[in-house]
C-alpha cells in the first residue's frame, strides 16, 4: 500500500514486518525518528513478541544486539556517525561472531567539528569490518533493503547494515510502497540460526584463536562477503518475485550502455545525477550513472564490466580518506585497473554541503573539457582555505581548525561575505 | 538462615581454618562442590596459573548456579585471564553455553541474551555474566551500570584480583593502596598504588538499588555458593563481587590463594556481606580478628611495606580496615554460626 511517509517511518515499518525480536537502540540525529518508530509500534502492538532495549550507549545497543542474536533472536538497531564510531569494537566483533544482526545507518559526517549533516564518513569508517553494507538511493528502496538486509543476513551468517543518506532520506517524505506483513512472510523466513547458546547443546562461541588458525578464519570471513557478490542479486531476484519491484542487487545502471562519461556514485544523490544526466544527455553528451548499492563486499567484476565502453569514470562521493583522497574513488581505480579508463575523483557534500545540479553541471563541463584537477573537491571555498594555509605557513598554530579559521579569517559561508 | 539455625545448634570449627568442614555437616547442606554431581562447568585442562583463585571462583559459583538453575544456564565473559585460559581454540573448559564478546561489554552482551530468552519464552534459562575487576569496575562499567539501572535480568560475577592481570598486572580501580603493580611502581615518595583512588563497585552497585548485592570469597565456600544460590533465584539486576587471589599478580605461593583471602576477610580489608535493594541485609562476622599485616606480609607486592617507613602506610590500611568493620559490624557476636 502506497503511502505519503517519512523515510525513518517507512524503514521503521518494514522492520516491523520482519518479525524483529530483539531492538536495542541509543539516540543520534538523524536515526532517531527509526527508532522512536520502533518504540512506538511495540508499545502499541503493531510489533508482536519483541524486546525494546533503551541502552546506555550505542557500544551498549550493538552489544545487547550480539547476545540476543548468538541467543537466536532476529535482532535490529540503528545509529549514525559518532554513534557508529562509539560502538566501532563492537562492530568488528558482530561480524567476527557471524552474526546477522541487521543495521540502519543514517549516515551523517564524523567531528571534531561536530556536525550533524549528512555524507558517508560514518560507514565508511568501517567498511573493512566485515558487515555487508547496502546503500539506498531512494526511501521505497531503503524500506525495501531492509527486508531483504534480513534474509541477506540470516542466509549467510552475517551483519548487514542499511545505509540511508541522514536527513535526505531519513527526514524526507515519499510516496512509499509498504508492503503488507503476507508478503513479507512469504518471503523472510523465521531466522533459524544454526548455531546459538543453548543450554541442552552448550557450545562456547568467541573462543582466542591463535596464529594457527587466525588467517583461515579471516579468509572465511572475506570469503563468505565474496559469496555475497551472488547472493545479493539472488535476494533481489526473490525480492522482485515476491513484492514486483526492482530494488537493490548490486548497483543500477542508469542510462550507461552507450555512455562514454559514466558517474559512478551511492546513495541519494543518484538522484540528482540521473536528472542532470537527462538534461546534458539533451545536448548530445554521453553520459550515464551507476549507482552502487553494495559498497561492502564491493562488486570489483561487475563494476569492471559495466564500465567496460566508458572512457571516462567520475568517482562522486560523499567521503574523504584523510592524506589520501577518494574512498570509493580508490576502490573504482582498483576495478578498472590496467584499463586506460580517465577516472576523476570529485569529493562532494562533506558535512551536508548542498550537491546543487549547477555545480554539477559545471563539473561535468569541465570533465568533458578534460580541465579537472583530481581530486575535485565540489564547491570547496579555495579563498578561505588558501588564506588559512598561508596564516598557517607564516606561524605554528596548534589547534581546532574550525576555530582557527573563525581566530584568523572569519566566519566562512554564505551569510560571512 | 533461621531454619539453618534451628537445625545447627552445634557449632564447629575446624581448627586452623576457622571454617565448618563438609564431612562434620548433613549430606543435604555439604557444598555444591563437595557433591559428585556438581557440574564441573569449567573442567580440567584450562591454563590458569597454579593456585589461581579467579578459576576457582568461577568454577564454585557457576556450579552452584548450575544446580540453581538445573543446568538451564548461560554465561557471558569478559575478556580476561579467565576467558583466555580456558577457551585456548580449538579447547575449551567450558561445559556450559558460554560467549565471549569484548572486554568492556559482558553486562550488555547478558542483557541481549536474556532478552532473547524472553523472547522466545525460554525465561527458565538464566544468564551470568562474569568480568574480572578491570572489565567490571573500569572498562565494562558503563555497560553494567546500565543493565543495573535497567533492572535486567542478569547475575553478574566479578571476580577480584584487584588488577589487570591478563595484560600482566597494571593497576585498575580496585587495586588497593600501597599495592605494587606494572603501572604503580613501588618506588618514589608514595609507593605503589596511592591512597584516595579507587571505586567500591559493590557499593556503587547497592546505589542501583538492585534486588540483590553480595560479596563474597574464595575462602568461604558455602556462603560463596549460599550467595550464587540465592542470586539465582531472584529476577532482575543481580550482583557478586568475588575475592579472588592471584599467586602471579599477587606475588604470593600458589598454595597460599585460600589463606589469603580469609585473611583478607578477617582482617576487615575485603568485608563479606549482602544487600537487597540498596540496604544491607548481613554480613559474615569475623571470627578471629587479625591486623592486615598478616595478610599483606605474604605478597610481595606489598613487600615494600615492610622496610622503612612502611608503618604508617600499613597504619592507613589498618584504619581502611577498621572502617569497614564498623561500617559492617564485623566483630559482633557471632549470633550462629553460619556455614
Ligand atoms: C578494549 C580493550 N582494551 C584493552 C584490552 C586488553 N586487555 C585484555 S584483558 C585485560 C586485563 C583484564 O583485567 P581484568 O578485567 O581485571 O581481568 P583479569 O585478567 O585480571 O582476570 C586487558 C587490559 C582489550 N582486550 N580490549
Ligand atoms: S595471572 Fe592470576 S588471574 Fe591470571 S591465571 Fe594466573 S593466577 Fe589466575
Ligand atoms: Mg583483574
Amino acid at each position: 500500500m502506497f503511502e505519503q511517509i517519512e523515510g525513518s517511518q517507512a524503514v521503521a515499518k518494514a522492520i516491523a514486518l520482519c518479525r524483529p525480536e530483539v531492538i536495542c537502540a541509543y539516540p543520534i540525529t538523524p536515526q532517531t525518528h527509526i527508532v522512536e518508530g520502533c518504540a512506538e509500534m511495540i508499545r502499541t502492538g503493531a510489533i508482536q513478541n519483541c524486546e525494546f532495549i533503551n541502552v546506555e550507549s550505542e557500544f551498549a545497543a550493538l552489544s545487547v544486539a550480539i547476545g540476543s542474536s548468538a541467543a537466536g533472536a532476529r535482532t535490529y538497531t540503528a545509529t549514525a556517525s559518532q554513534g557508529l564510531l562509539f560502538m566501532a569494537e563492537a562492530v568488528y566483533n558482530a561480524a567476527g561472531l557471524g552474526l546477522p544482526i541487521v543495521m540502519t545507518i543514517g549516515n551523517r559526517a564524523i567531528g571534531a567539528p561536530i556536525n550533524i549533516w549528512n555524507d558517508h564518513s560514518d560507514s565508511m569508517a568501517l567498511r573493512d569490518a566485515g558487515w555487508i553494507q547496502l546503500h539506498a538511493e531512494t526511501n521505497q528502496e531503503a524500506a525495501d533493503l531492509h527486508i531483504q538486509a534480513f534474509k541477506l543476513a540470516e542466509r549467510l551468517s552475517a551483519p548487514v547494515m542499511v545505509c540511508m543518506d541522514g536527513f535526505i532520506l531519513t527526514h524526507a517524505y515519499e510516496r512509499v510502497a509498504i508492503p503488507d506483513q503476507a508478503q513479507v512472510d512469504a518471503f523472510l523466513p523465521p531466522y533459524q540460526p544454526r548455531q546459538i547458546l543453548d543450554p541442552a547443546d552448550p557450545y562456547t562461541i568467541g573462543a582466542m584463536v591463535g596464529p594457527e588458525a587466525f588467517m583461515e578464519v579471516r579468509y572465511l570471513a572475506h570469503d563468505k562477503l565474496l559469496q555475497a557478490l551472488s547472493v545479493i542479486p539472488e535476494i533481489q531476484q526473490e525480492f522482485k518475485e515476491v513484492f514486483g519491484r526492482e530494488s537493490g542487487g548490486l548497483f543500477h545502471g542508469y542510462r550507461v550502455e552507450d555512455a562514454e562519461t559514466v558517474v559512478v556514485t551511492m546513495g541519494s544523490l543518484a538522484g540528482t545525477v540521473k536528472d542532470l544526466v537527462d538534461e546534458v544527455r539533451e545536448n548530445g553528451a554521453k553520459i550515464g550513472v551507476i549507482t552502487l548499492c553494495s559498497y561492502r563486499p564491493f562488486p570489483l567484476d561487475g563494476l569492471r564490466h559495466a564500465l567496460q565502453g566508458a572512457a571516462k569514470v567520475i568517482v562522486l562521493e560523499k567521503s574523504l580518506a584523510l592524506g589520501f583522497g577518494g574512498v570509493l574513488a580508490a576502490d573504482v581505480r582498483t576495478a578498472l585497473h590496467g584499463r586506460d579508463t580517465h577516472i576523476h575523483t570529485v569529493i562532494a557534500g562533506l558535512g551536508g554541503r548542498p550537491i546543487t545540479r549547477k555545480s554539477l553541471a559545471r563539473m561535468f563541463a569541465r570533465v568533458e573539457r578534460d580541465d579537472l584537477k583530481d581530486p575535485h573537491f565540489l564547491d570547496l571555498d579555495l579563498d578561505i582555505v588558501r588564506r588559512e594555509i598561508d596564516n598557517q605557513r607564516s606561524q605554528i598554530t596548534a589547534g581546532p581548525i574550525a576555530e582557527n579559521i573563525l581566530r584568523e579569517i572569519g566566519p566562512c559561508g554564505p551569510k560571512a561575505v | 538462615m533461621s531454619d539453618m539455625t534451628a537445625e545447627q545448634k552445634v557449632k564447629f570449627y575446624q581448627k586452623g581454618t576457622f571454617t565448618a568442614g563438609n564431612r562434620l555437616v548433613d549430606q543435604a547442606r555439604r557444598s555444591v562442590q563437595a557433591s559428585m554431581e556438581r557440574s564441573n562447568a569449567i573442567t580440567s585442562g584450562h591454563r590458569a596459573c597454579q593456585g589461581c583463585g579467579e578459576a576457582l571462583g568461577a568454577r564454585y559459583a557457576l556450579d552452584a548456579a548450575m544446580r540453581a538453575t538445573e543446568g538451564q544456564l548461560i554465561a557471558v565473559n569478559a575478556t580476561g585471564c579467565l576467558e583466555v585460559f580456558t577457551t585456548p581454540y580449538p579447547e575449551t573448559s567450558w561445559q556450559v553455553p558460554w560467549i565471549h564478546s569484548l572486554f568492556g561489554n559482558a553486562a550488555a552482551v547478558a542483557s541481549g541474551v536474556a532478552a532473547a530468552m524472553r523472547v522466545k519464552g525460554r525465561e527458565q534459562v538464566r544468564v551470568v555474566a562474569q568480568g574480572g575487576d578491570g572489565g567490571t569496575t573500569d572498562i565494562g562499567f558503563g555497560c553494567l551500570s546500565g543493565m543495573f539501572e535497567r533492572n535486567d535480568d542478569v547475575l553478574y560475577i566479578c571476580y577480584d584480583n584487584e588488577a589487570y592481570m591478563n595484560t600482566g598486572v597494571q593497576r585498575s580501580s580496585a587495586t588497593p593502596p600501597t599495592a605494587r603493580t606494572a603501572t604503580t611502581p613501588a618506588v618514589g615518595p608514595e609507593p605503589g598504588n596511592v591512597f584516595g583512588t579507587g571505586k567500591n563497585l559493590p557499593l556503587i552497585a547497592m546505589a542501583h538499588n538492585i534486588p540483590y548485592v553480595a560479596t563474597a570469597s574464595v575462602a568461604n565456600l558455602h556462603d560463596l555458593e549460599r550467595k550464587v544460590e540465592k542470586a539465582v533465584a531472584i529476577r532482575g539486576a543481580r550482583y557478586i563481587h568475588i575475592f579472588v587471589p592471584c599467586p602471579l599478580g599477587w606475588g604470593s605461593a600458589s598454595h597460599d590463594t585460600i589463606r589469603i583471602a580469609r585473611l583478607a576477610s578477617e582482617c576487615g580489608l575485603f568485608p563479606l556481606f549482602e544487600a537487597e535493594h540498596g540496604e544491607v541485609t548481613g554480613s559474615i562476622p569475623i571470627r578471629r580478628k587479625v591486623p592486615v599485616e598478616e595478610y599483606l606480609r605474604p605478597q610481595k607486592r606489598f613487600a615494600h611495606l615492610f622496610k622503612d617507613g612502611g608503618g604508617e602506610r600499613i597504619a592507613r590500611l589498618q584504619r581502611m580496615a577498621d572502617a569497614n568493620i564498623k561500617r559492617f559490624d564485623l566483630l559482633r557476636e557471632a549470633e550462629e554460626a553460619p556455614l
